[in-house]
């Protein structure tokens, strides 16, 4: 039964210059209690989580630990305070072994407070079987997976034996089995009287872990209530304050020309054989677990990275290998899986990213105008409704949405026959989806051909005219939409389906 | 590849029910095997470290076929002292470079401590006392830097280029100020000098203290929690600061210990030259930042080792000793110099893309 509030926050509010992030929010987190935070991209999640952790300190309104005004004056003080974080974007050593990582400041040690490795490395070990991860200790952190960094994560909050925990979009990267085991271990610490705060765009995983749900909406606390006196179709309207139209409105088009093709595409351990067309107009969805290797082919494609065989054609022309300018002067345009890492410069301005792919284009005599940059980010953010304070403040300021058709304006304004999008609507709230959604769906009816790489079923399903499944660097099918469903998808990205190489 | 079986733990098998759809991957190796990963980047190192010593070996190699005499007891005992005071420059500004920060104005520290040195001894302070005062001297200026870089939060880089001259000039200053352009030999006190011809069983005391610096840097840095966060500031500054490092006192401390070792540095020049003026060490931080940079230390930070810039600083003093043995006019130096860094940095840059296709390899998983 939960008990007394642990950690609870009062009328708290944070500005960031102009922009106030939080205006009067609240929370209350008892013991032994899942709760679940909710709300559109830009609501203040992000940022209440970071008062918690101790990043940001409030401008004004209370923080209580066991009904005590504290002062959380860094994240060593929330640590010390027994409140650990798993941030959404995993904050990892790249250069430090995976046990150093999660061990960090808190190593064990041995005689002469030096660090006993030996202890180091069995402890990692431990924790990795609780849960169920499969990682070697020493390995450095350099070349993990997201979905694995993000186990990594989990393991350190775990373990601190934390009082609180928050976990800030933990499931974005993770595929069923993996959530699951994340799950198994955060009911585990609820049981054992911790406090867990759940924050999700899912809300399949919010009603299936969490007692309580706390709404908020455009930085301030909306409604707090039991997760069993509440539906989705509630929650939903909380959030946006409106009823969300149909989710994933994907238009019936008629098929055009094959516009991309890609035969028997190879990268030795990575992925092999991969063989599909697109059509003009289409929407193709790569679906499959993560770590089968959908994002490697798409970055394969787009020549990002090289490849050992095969060949891709856009529209009947041969595209050179490992050229990513060769491709965008074909038309191809590549929305990367890892907005803040591939998709964006952070600390340029909304404009200068948004132009970046086009500076040539733009530019008169050799020399790039603001002004010019501006004209054309302005088009573009308000055909795609980009919510930013002013163009020229840095795109690192915007939330994850917004940040997301940033990345969406600067491959569309190059006009592309070939939209490649990876994971195009992770991290992103309900409003903001449905927007990419409706965006995706216009650019297929007006010729574009769209390929999809999506680990959320219900937006293959909704959106794709066809599901390409891939299981181990392997493509294992290919289901139209009149077939596609959740039993067929799943069953050939884990190997049950059909196994034989798809002709296309 | 050979399996390490050295690991303390075994394989952890996940709890049974666990991951049901778990299927064994045919093609790539599905899981990893604890000790695997450290093999990797152990072995990594030691090539990086194994390719510095055999070009030693062969500079030296054919040093000797050009001149036998090169091996002599003298001359190798010259060598490792020259050697000595780079190392021990090397060991300071590894700390530094680890963090993601550069010392620039350790040549100039080296030259203040040894001219402090020199003027206290000849003003008749004891020995032990003077020596102390060169170290503290260097600290101080460590101090200057660290506390800039870290409470004002400006680029090392620029802060160390601004003290860099600043301390020179202090320098300058002083040796105009005091009517002692140059200390000489002959106004040290001869238990001062004595220090430089000193060995133990043969070996020069100059260069037991090098290798005692290295030795207490190097084990600090991989031992200790305060160490193993330095790494972690050079890896990434942000996760440091979130992980509640305390980010500004790190790198304070590291300057603190780049100057005082820069100091050790002035106090073992003094020693070894006895003629002192306000130039000496002029130059020497771009030759100490190559040392590190020829040793496997990445000048982003995050990771190298102080054992890898003491080999890259004997490396660079072999060059400029073996030279002239070639029959090459010694002006080849910095040309060798040059070409060392840029060999170190594809040697480097090829490895760490193996690693990284290796690393990747191995990501493939079951479920």
């Amino acid at each position: 039964m939960p008990g007394a509030a642990v950690l609870a926050l009062e009328d708290v509010s944070k500005s960031f210059g102009a922009v106030a992030a939080l205006r009067g929010a609240r929370l209350e987190l008892r013991a032994g209690e899942a709760h679940a935070l909710v709300g559109e991209n830009g609501a203040g999640k992000s940022t209440l989580v970071k008062i918690l952790a101790g990043v940001h300190a409030p401008d004004a309104g209370r923080v209580l630990l066991d009904g005590q005004p504290v002062h959380l004056d860094g994240p060593a003080a929330a640590r010390a305070a027994g409140i650990a974080v798993i941030y959404q974007e995993p904050t990892l050593f790249p250069d430090l072994s995976v046990a150093e990582n999660i061990f960090m400041g808190r190593q064990p040690l041995g005689g002469g407070r030096r660090i006993d490795r030996k202890e180091l490395h069995a402890r990692c070990a431990a924790l990795f079987e609780r849960l169920g991860v499969r990682l070697d200790p020493e390995r450095p952190a350099r070349g993990l997976s997201i979905a694995d960094q993000q186990m990594v994560e989990i393991a350190k909050a775990l373990s601190f034996d934390a009082r609180v925990l928050v976990m800030d979009e933990p499931t974005a990267a993770l595929s069923g089995v993996e959530v699951e085991r994340l799950f198994t271990v955060a009911r585990a610490l609820r049981d054992g009287g911790a406090a867990v705060l759940f924050i999700s765009h899912r809300f399949e995983e919010v009603f299936d872990l969490c007692d309580r749900i706390t709404v908020m909406r455009d930085g301030q606390w909306v409604a707090t209530d039991d997760a069993a006196d509440l539906t989705v179709d509630q929650v939903v309207r909380l959030m946006v304050g409106r009823d969300v139209s149909s989710l994933f409105p994907k238009q019936d088009v008629e098929p055009g020309e094959v516009v991309l093709s890609v035969r028997g595409l190879t990268r030795r351990g990575v992925f092999s054989d991969v063989s599909f067309d697109v059509r003009a107009g289409e929407i193709v969805a790569l679906a499959g677990l993560v770590g089968a290797g959908r994002s490697e082919v798409v970055r394969a494609v787009f020549g990002v990275d090289a490849y050992d065989e095969g060949s891709v054609e856009v529209a009947g022309r041969p595209l050179r290998p490992g050229r990513p300018a060769a491709a965008m002067a074909a038309g191809v345009a590549l929305v990367p899986e890892d907005r803040r890492q591939q998709g964006l410069v952070m600390e340029l301005s909304v404009e200068r990213n948004a132009t970046l792919t086009r500076r040539w284009q733009l530019a008169r005599g050799g020399l790039l105008s603001s002004r010019a940059e501006r004209a054309t980010a302005a088009e573009w953010s308000t055909k795609l409704q980009v919510k930013a304070g002013k163009l020229a403040d840095p795109v690192s300021t915007l939330s994850g949405g917004n940040q997301q058709k940033v990345v969406l304006a600067k491959w569309l304004s190059t006009n592309p026959r070939v939209l490649i999008v990876d994971e195009p609507t992770r991290g992103i709230d309900v409003g903001t989806k449905a927007e990419v959604h409706r965006l995706l769906s216009q650019l297929a009816a007006d010729g574009l051909a769209v390929v999809m790489v999506s680990s959320e079923l219900p937006e293959v399903l909704g959106m794709a005219d066809r599901v390409l499944v891939m299981h181990e660097g392997r493509l294992v099918d290919d289901i139209p939409r009149a077939r596609a469903d959740e039993g067929s998808v799943m069953l050939a990205a884990t190997g049950q389906g059909r196994t034989t190489a798809v002709a296309p | 590849m050979s399996e390490r079986a050295s690991s303390p733990v075994g394989t952890a098998e996940p709890a049974s029910g666990a991951s049901p759809t778990a299927t064994p991957t045919p093609t790539a190796s599905p899981t990893e095997r604890p000790g695997r990963g450290a093999a990797l980047v152990h072995r990594l190192v030691v090539v990086r470290e194994l390719g510095i010593l055999a070009a030693l070996l062969l500079l030296v190699v054919a040093t000797v076929v050009a001149n036998p005499r090169f091996l002599s007891g003298q001359n190798i005992r010259d060598l490792l002292i020259s050697a000595s005071i780079l190392t021990v420059l090397a060991a300071g500004q590894t700390v530094v470079i680890i963090t993601r920060n550069v010392d620039l104005s350790v040549g100039s520290t080296l030259g203040l401590s040894a001219y402090a040195t020199g003027t206290l001894l000849v003003n008749g302070t004891p020995v032990p006392l003077a020596v102390l005062a060169g170290v503290a001297v260097g600290a101080l200026c460590g101090l200057l830097n660290g506390v800039i870089v870290a409470v004002a939060k400006v680029p090392s880089l620029v802060v160390t280029l601004g003290t860099l001259y600043a301390i020179r000039g202090l320098d300058s200053l002083w040796a105009s100020q005091s009517g002692r352009l140059q200390i000489n030999a002959a106004d040290l006190p001869s238990g001062f000098k004595a220090i430089a011809g000193a060995r133990v069983l043969g070996v020069p005391v100059l260069f037991l203290v090098a290798v005692a610096v290295v030795v207490l840097v190097g084990h600090h840095l991989r031992s200790y929690r305060s160490g193993r966060e330095l790494y972690g500031i050079g890896s990434d500054p942000d996760a440091a600061r979130l992980s509640g490092i305390p980010v500004g006192r790190r790198v304070l401390a590291a300057f603190v210990v780049s100057g005082a070792l820069a100091g050790l540095a002035g106090v073992m020049y003094a020693a070894r030259f006895q003629t002192l003026d306000a130039t000496a060490g002029t130059g020497q931080e771009l030759f100490v930042v190559a040392a590190a940079v020829v040793g496997g230390v990445a000048i982003f930070g995050g990771s190298g080792s102080v054992y890898g810039a003491a080999l890259g600083a004997l490396l660079l003093t072999t060059i400029g000793a073996a030279l002239p043995q070639l029959g090459l006019n010694p002006f080849w130096r910095e040309a060798a110099v040059g070409a060392l860094i840029l060999a170190a940095i594809v040697l480097d840059r090829s490895l760490s893309l193996r690693l990284a296709r290796r690393l990747r390899g191995r990501n493939l998983r079951g479920s």
